[in-house]
């Protein structure tokens, strides 16, 4: 290759990675625009280990580039040439271990981050629980404490750490909100949590991102985050001039359909619960316990959910609380 | 009856769906009458029989592995380029949702299990034997069952697109979307059972060449002594023994809650989904590993090969390859950090998941500096293998990067987990086999394959898969899930989802070239007259192209790792060349055999009936597999001899006394 169409490659492959760079700032990649501590966390950990990665990678690509350039087999190549050297026990150790350090370090802060997430983002604010279940093809919230409920958005007040409990009533399904943080699947017969939190009011996109079949496309929701006092306005709002949800209207969800959003005032006692029961949940060891899921109160909830009530997850959390 | 006619044609053949069914009903038919035309007008009915279908050589039987490969990564590439149509515009509808399922499902099926396979399997039988030294693999007869296995499974697989409908819930096919309450169609039992039928056959074939390898090399080849490519098959093989029962096993159950109704895999009576999750991915990440090591190997040969040296630092690659197909069974569960498994479960699986990138990362050093001090030639072998370094030094940078458990909670089933996996699994198993296949291509069939026209091939493809999936990356982070048959227009996915398509065109015709490079090839390609086109180390350079069926007339003695290149440094490569006509001696060899094949169809007959619950049909298939079974029981004459007076002949015409 001659040293001017090099050149011409090279301004050509810095002008794309600018780009490319230039575009990752756009607010369209909800990821490295996180609005709440979950999301920031999880990108500073994407960050962390793109730097750590490229130590390795940047200076190996240079060397490859260089050896394939320099050893080509093309007449009057004055390069070494020795066909029988291929042992070194100095080079051998180098390389394994440069990539035995980056591992080490990156595992380390893999499992900081990793406990981090099992416990509410934020300790001196009084968490808030909202229930999720996954319909085909729509999202069902709950609010144990509030007592409303509503489909395919959800409001949440800002500064306040909000543990998802997510369940299914239909195939498994994965909630998940980009700009607040990474996901969490949805399984029938089982509860599980999820920590997320919003720093800032706005509009946040929420879709399922475990495949469900025909309707899967269609599956989108949106979180909505609204001030303290926004947030308790529309709760009233809600309760006031929303209908209630029967169980004739939850039957009616359940089957399989694509819709806009609702909201309801009221929803039956204890019909989370009962989901999970019948889904299952009467088979799982410890879904028994979940003494706090429908209190209503919202404090009592998350202590109990965090202690048992997250069926599978029983043994992480205890050794989380300790 | 038109009534009933009606009704048959609207459930079974699907008529009412529309032209893309019709499309490929009538593609198919004119294939099919192609193909019998071709046979009967040339005559070749029975050379297809005797030479082909029945045979047990494992030249031949590694050559249709080849062949069924590449007719299988047309199959999946014109699946991939229906999905990429359907995804280059927002709010599409050239697809409907149920088609868009059903071929991502296919696609994804079809390229690991009936192409990447398969693939694997040919370089295995076409290399193998000839490598270590062997007249053919321990088991010549399971080798022919396990083809035709296979064979039958793909057979299965496939004709469920025009008859009955395909699978629709993903190649991972996750209970409780396919269990009965939610999925009722036969498609998820074409699913089933095709890869059952199929996976028997891959099982066998890990024992048969880990079997061969061990038993069968020729004098002096200590294992330290063996070319990595076969070492790639030792660890390949004792991943696909202990892996493969997994997935038979997660199968057979789930096909029990479907057609008996148990409820293994249902919440209602107490079984759990979560258990098919982990019984395939215990399978499923190893089956990564299972395509991608034969990779590692052929760039090992390739790389010493094209830069006229020795493979650095042989014994860290053969301890990388074990140590790679040990941590390939830690690691499964970090394709479900988001199942709600324990933060002590997740850092555990997210650590040994990194660990793999500490053997791969050696591997890919010793090639560099395998290449370090070398002489490097660009052929088509090394190109693709040049060009796979710095794309999979890439795509284990994203590897790492999903491993870390938190970090995966923002990239799982995102577009950039779409984007990661397609590149590890091009760069390795595709680009390997793609090497692996212009490398041994002359060994097989006596002629290379054009330079030119691999040229254009090799860059259509290479640029095209970064124009395809650097995108999916970028699109990943904008929060696009896979599996979304299409998508709103105002989240800004739409410019590079345009790009990636255009980038999958570019793949196809890149494959298109390749086609188009083979049928050039057969007329006018390089003869390989001297059965070492490329200044070859080991073997089966040693050997005429294409080898004789017994391959070697007397069995060599091995003193050296590259056996040849180090003759052929001492001025001695004639000792390997030049048989002593006293020391040629009977050899003893297998029998071909019909029943690999009639028990292969047995299977797909069986297999059907189960698909549609036709139990009739199954049984006659069943008792068709227990017939060639106990007719095999009660054969004692499968062996003869081929006398010593004709090797002298062959040898002789082939110049070699």
């Amino acid at each position: 290759m001659h040293k001017q169409s090099v050149k011409k490659w090279g301004a050509l492959v810095t002008a794309v990675l600018a780009a490319a760079l230039l575009s990752g700032c756009g607010p369209q990649y909800l990821v490295f625009h996180p609005v709440g501590p979950v999301g920031k966390q999880e990108l500073n950990l994407i960050i962390t280990s793109v730097i750590l990665i490229a130590i390795v990678i940047v200076p190996t690509l240079a060397i490859f580039f260089f050896i394939i350039f320099r050893y080509r087999n093309t007449p009057g190549n004055k390069a070494k040439y020795s066909p029988e050297w291929s042992e070194s026990k100095v080079l051998e150790v180098v390389w394994w271990s440069i990539p035995i350090i980056i591992v080490g370090i990156l595992s380390v802060f893999t499992a900081k981050t990793t406990f981090a997430l099992t416990r509410p983002p934020e300790q001196n604010v009084n968490p808030m629980t909202i229930e999720v279940t996954s319909l085909d093809w729509k999202w069902l919230f709950q609010y144990p404490g509030q007592g409303v409920a509503t489909v395919n958005y959800c409001e949440i007040p800002t500064g306040v750490p909000v543990q998802f409990v997510l369940t299914s009533d239909a195939p498994m399904n994965s909630f998940w909100v980009p700009q607040l943080g990474g996901q969490e699947y949805t399984m029938p017969g089982m509860a599980m949590g999820l920590w997320l939190q919003a720093d800032k009011p706005g509009q946040y996109y929420g879709h399922g991102a475990n495949f469900t079949g025909r309707g899967f496309a269609h599956d989108d929701f949106t979180v909505i985050a609204a001030s303290n006092s926004d947030f308790n306005k529309w709760v009233s709002q809600t309760k006031s001039s929303a209908p209630a949800l029967t169980m004739a209207d939850y039957n009616k969800l359940k089957k399989p359909s694509t819709m806009g959003t609702a909201s309801y005032s009221s929803f039956p006692k204890g019909l989370f619960d009962n989901v999970i029961w019948s889904e299952g949940g009467r088979y799982m060891p410890g879904t028994m316990n979940m003494a706090g899921m429908a209190s209503g109160n919202s404090t009592a909830m998350s202590n109990s959910t965090a202690k048992s009530g997250i069926a599978n997850e029983a043994s992480q959390s205890s050794s989380s609380n300790k | 009856m038109p009534a009933a006619l009606k009704q048959f044609t609207d459930t079974y053949l699907m008529w009412n769906e529309g032209y893309l069914i019709w499309i490929s009903d009538i593609l198919i038919a004119l294939t099919s009458i192609g193909i019998v035309a071709t046979l009967t007008y040339f005559k070749k009915w029975k050379w297809l029989w005797k030479e082909w279908l029945t045979s047990v050589d494992h030249k031949r039987i590694g050559i249709m592995y080849l062949i069924a490969a590449l007719l299988m990564m047309f199959r999946g590439g014109a699946d991939a380029m229906l999905l990429r149509t359907q995804l280059a515009s927002p709010n599409s509808h050239f697809l409907t949702a149920e088609h868009y399922d059903q071929i991502f499902t296919t696609h994804g099926t079809i390229m690991i299990l009936f192409m990447a396979m398969p693939m694997i399997f040919a370089m295995f039988n076409i290399v193998v034997p000839l490598q270590i030294g062997a007249r053919d693999v321990a088991f010549p007869y399971l080798n022919a069952i396990s083809f035709w296995l296979f064979f039958f499974g793909a057979m299965l697989f496939n004709i469920s697109f025009v008859f009955g409908g395909s699978p629709d819930a993903g190649w991972v096919s996750y209970p409780p979307l396919t269990e009965l309450g939610f999925d009722k169609g036969p498609g998820e039992n074409f699913y089933l059972l095709s890869l059952q039928i199929s996976g028997i056959g891959s099982i066998a074939t890990g024992i048969n060449f880990l079997a061969t390898i061990l038993k069968m090399r020729a004098p002096g080849m200590k294992l330290m002594r063996m070319p990595l490519f076969t070492w790639s098959v030792v660890a390949a093989s004792i991943v696909i023994i202990f892996a493969f029962p997994a997935l038979t096993i997660a199968l057979a159950l789930l096909m029990l809650d479907r057609i008996v109704g148990t409820h293994f895999f249902t919440m209602l009576h107490g079984g759990d989904p979560m258990m098919f999750v982990n019984l395939f991915w215990i399978w499923g990440h190893p089956e990564v590993y299972i395509v991608v090591l034969p990779a590692f190997g052929v760039f090992s040969e390739v790389v010493a090969t094209f830069a006229r040296k020795r493979i650095f630092g042989y014994t860290s690659m053969v301890a990388s390859l074990l140590l790679i197909s040990v941590i390939s069974y830690f690691v499964w569960a970090h394709h479900f950090f988001t199942m709600g498994a324990g933060a002590d479960v997740n850092t555990f699986f997210a650590v040994a998941s990194m660990m793999v990138a500490i053997p791969t990362g050696v591997k890919v050093f010793n090639w560099l500096f395998t290449m370090f001090r070398g002489r490097i030639s660009f052929e088509l072998p090394m190109l693709w293998t040049l060009a796979f370094v710095p794309n999979f030094i890439i795509g284990g940078a994203t590897g790492v990067m999903l491993a870390v458990a938190p970090a995966d909670y923002q990239y799982h089933n995102s577009y950039f987990l779409i984007a990661h996996f397609h590149q590890v699994l091009i760069a390795g198993p595709v680009f390997g086999l793609i090497a692996g296949m212009y490398f041994w291509w002359p060994k097989m069939f006596g002629f290379k394959l054009d330079e030119k026209i691999g040229r254009i091939a090799f860059w259509l493809f290479n640029i095209g898969f970064y124009v395809c999936f650097m995108p999916q990356y970028a699109l990943g982070f904008k929060g696009m899930q896979r599996r979304m048959y299409t998508y709103p227009a105002g989240m800004g996915w739409h410019t590079l989802n345009l790009i990636s398509t255009i980038g999958a065109y570019i793949m196809g015709l890149g494959f298109l070239f390749i086609v188009v490079q083979i049928v050039y090839s057969i007329k006018y390609g390089e003869r390989d007259l001297t059965g070492d086109p490329w200044n070859g180390r080991t073997l089966e350079w040693s050997l005429p192209s294409p080898a004789p069926h017994y391959n070697f007339a007397v069995i060599p003695t091995v003193t050296d790792r590259d056996m040849l290149w180090v003759m052929k440094q001492e001025g001695r490569e004639g000792e390997l060349r030049r048989i002593n006509p006293d020391a040629i001696a009977d050899i003893h060899m297998p029998k071909n055999s019909g029943r690999p094949f009639l028990m292969g169809l047995a299977f797909f007959v069986a297999g059907f009936g189960f698909v549609f619950n036709w139990y009739v049909l199954a049984v006659i298939g069943l008792v068709g597999v227990a017939l060639t079974m106990i007719l095999r029981a009660f054969e004692w004459d499968d062996e003869y001899h081929i006398l010593a007076e004709e090797v002298r002949e062959v040898e002789a015409a082939l110049g070699r006394l």
